[in-house]
């Protein structure tokens, strides 16, 4: 019997394998950020253990970074020590580190691919859930816990028991590939399977409907499991040629890859689900777990609707209402919105400003509402502004920002108050998430630029966007 | 790491499925750069409202509950964020074993990084323990629940077994196999990234 491409990755990173336990599997990549890691260096020195692959570990500060002047001193003192703290590690260690004054710094998981040391068929890992995201080019990456980055830093392996393998065929063709995104694929795939739907497994993203995706639109895809993939092609190969961290042998490693990195056609997975595009609508989430979404078009659905008889989601939709200050029958379109984020790791690159821009145009947003573009990293800030597509942003008064997680998860300054309801970019809309007591309505980069026009959602499908 | 041992204590039951990280310790608690003192924060949101007042219908803020280590709570336990933050702030409250019918996944392995057991039980089993009121054992060397009606089977990993009974250091027991580690390496084509 054939092979899948996670399977195939998986056996060539074995170090060693066990009878019915986890396997200690080898580590490419390790990147590091501020806030999993000091505990894990903290650990190393109380064992005296070194760092055993510098060469292999790159760190960022990316969480807790103010989002503004960059010359001004951080006043978060537990923040400005949390920062001075990594870089005190790395200097320790021998770990490449991009500061925040670094053009390099932003977002670990936009900087990976666009420096070029996110690689297909590695296996990368980082103290952050978000890690996901490298599977975009077929790299198995998996988020871990800071336990497991000390693991990680002095053995540069990690013991895990091998997940089942999910196949998610996306079929069709979106008609309004401008207006209905990325974003809304993987929303629509969370309200389907469940936003625990993917525990356990290793998901592997197939079909048109992804492979008709950019690389920029292929990293939005995100849904909880342990790790996804995509099966690298000339897309993914073409994006990661030159970049400043791309292996000088890399035209023989594509070579390699082309050989090597796909599923077989006769191999099986052990769950599938299939998502036909065809006729989906912008997605619109409601509730306080992704999985609680719905169609723009569509009003918010009673617990009873939610539920489908399982008394554990009825329990979870009303705690998720009250939270949200939301009546079932509500028309999403006339709910209204007191701030919009553009940002994070699935929506902040260069394309999703760029076709948020072009929503924009050359209006101004609601006078009820506060807005922002976080820049995934500096270097897509540098980009989006020699489009001057900072310039549509700062006419139309959003403010435009250095780069950072921020408003994702709301470590940094950047956060809602408390009643605050947001069209945010990110991907999670857990209570609390973006401040205490906010209210985050998850949506794609186009949409949330509509609804900072318009004061509420609005259907961008309706909109034109040449 | 101190070795896991028979844990004797009333059930805590949390009636919720999905309870993400964010609601285990919200993110204003993540610049500690240390293991320690998280417990105070543990469900901070839920247990303290916006001017930091108790709110008194959570389940965690009833003193009857004040020395309970068990935590007994609903499907998809600990989804979200990696931050192993949450395994701290149970810990570090006085929680030492977690009971649902399912874990996220990377908290599922931070809690044996941290010497805390998480079970996972058929959603009845789960459902049933929540209404127990007496006093249950959790004993992990037999892997079984003694409540005071029955005795109830439980499943973990040999491997994971026994580092928690140990109290073993995990890294020094893969740094054990240095030797294939190192072969691995040599093997492998896979290019650094300086």
């Amino acid at each position: 019997m054939g092979k899948t491409l996670f399977e195939k990755i998986w056996e060539s990173h074995v170090v060693v394998e066990k009878q019915n336990g986890p396997s200690l599997i080898y580590i490419d990549r390790h990147l590091v950020h501020e806030v999993t890691s000091p505990q894990a260096f903290d650990g190393l020195r109380m064992n005296k253990r070194k760092v055993r692959r510098p060469d292999l570990t790159i760190a960022t500060m990316d969480h807790n970074v103010p989002t503004n002047d960059r010359s001004l001193p951080i006043l978060d003192q537990t923040s400005a020590v949390q920062i001075q703290t990594l870089e005190k590690n790395c200097k320790d260690f021998g770990i490449k580190l991009f500061d925040i004054n670094s053009p390099n710094q932003g977002i670990v998981h936009v900087i990976g691919p666009q420096l070029g040391i996110t690689l297909p068929g590695t296996t990368i890992v980082c103290g952050d859930s978000h890690t996901s995201t490298h599977g975009a080019f077929g790299a198995l990456a998996l988020g871990i816990g800071t336990s497991e980055v000390e693991h990680v830093l002095t053995s540069q392996t990690l013991w895990l028991e091998k997940p089942k393998s999910f196949e998610i065929k996306v079929e069709g063709k979106r008609k309004n590939p401008h207006a209905v995104t990325a974003k809304d694929i993987v929303l629509s795939i969370i309200k389907n399977i469940g936003t625990g739907g993917g525990t356990g497994t290793v998901i592997e993203y197939r079909g048109q409907g992804i492979t008709d995706l950019s690389m920029e639109q292929r990293m939005t895809i995100e849904a909880g499991s342990r790790a996804g993939l995509i099966e690298p092609d000339e897309k993914a190969f073409d994006y990661l040629r030159g970049r400043q961290y791309t292996p000088k042998n890399y035209e023989s490693l594509v070579d390699n890859w082309k050989e090597h990195l796909k599923t077989d056609s006769d191999a099986k997975f052990e769950k599938q689900f299939t998502l036909n595009i065809n006729n989906i609508a912008p997605q619109v989430s409601w509730g306080t777990n992704p999985g609680m979404t719905c169609d723009v078009t569509e009003s918010i659905p009673s617990p009873d609707e939610f539920s489908k008889g399982d008394p554990n989601q009825k329990k979870g939709a009303e705690k998720a209402l009250e939270y949200m200050d939301l009546e079932p029958g509500t028309p999403i379109t006339d709910i209204k919105i007191d701030r919009v984020f553009i940002g994070s790791c699935t929506n902040a690159r260069l394309e999703d400003l760029i076709e948020a821009s072009k929503v924009i145009k050359e209006q101004k947003i609601s006078t009820n509402v506060k807005a922002m573009v976080v820049p995934g990293s500096q270097m897509v800030k540098k980009q989006a502004e020699e489009l001057g597509i900072d310039k549509i942003f700062i006419n139309a008064n959003f403010e435009w920002r250095e780069a950072g997680c921020s408003m994702c998860l709301g470590m940094n300054p950047d956060i809602l108050s408390p009643g605050e309801r947001c069209a945010s970019t990110s991907n999670r809309n857990f209570e609390g998430r973006q401040g205490t007591g906010g209210r985050t309505h998850l949506v794609s980069p186009v949409m949330a630029a509509a609804a900072a026009i318009k004061g509420h959602f609005v259907d961008v499908r309706e909109l034109d966007l040449s | 790491m101190e070795p896991f041992k028979k844990v004797k204590s009333i059930i805590t039951p949390l009636d919720q499925v999905n309870v993400d990280t964010d609601q285990i310790v919200p993110k204003q608690f993540l610049k500690l750069v240390h293991k320690s003192g998280f417990g105070k924060f543990l469900f901070y949101n839920w247990r303290y409202d916006k001017n930091e007042n108790i709110k008194s219908d959570f389940v965690l803020n009833d003193s009857k509950y004040d020395n309970s280590k068990i935590l007994v709570t609903g499907d998809n336990f600990g989804c979200g964020s990696s931050r192993e933050h949450a395994v701290w702030a149970l810990l570090d409250y006085g929680f030492s074993v977690i009971i649902a019918p399912s874990f996220a996944d990377i908290f599922f392995s931070n809690c044996f990084k941290n010497g805390f057991l998480p079970i996972s039980l058929d959603q009845k089993i789960v459902e049933k323990l929540q209404q127990e009121l007496d006093i249950i054992e959790v004993d992990l060397e037999t892997q079984t629940i003694k409540t005071s009606s029955e005795e109830i089977s439980f499943k973990i990993d040999p491997y994971k077994k026994k580092i928690l009974l140990e109290g073993l250091d995990d890294i020094a027991q893969t740094l054990q196999f240095e030797d294939k580690i190192s072969k691995f390496e040599r093997e492998s084509k896979v290019p650094s990234v300086l």
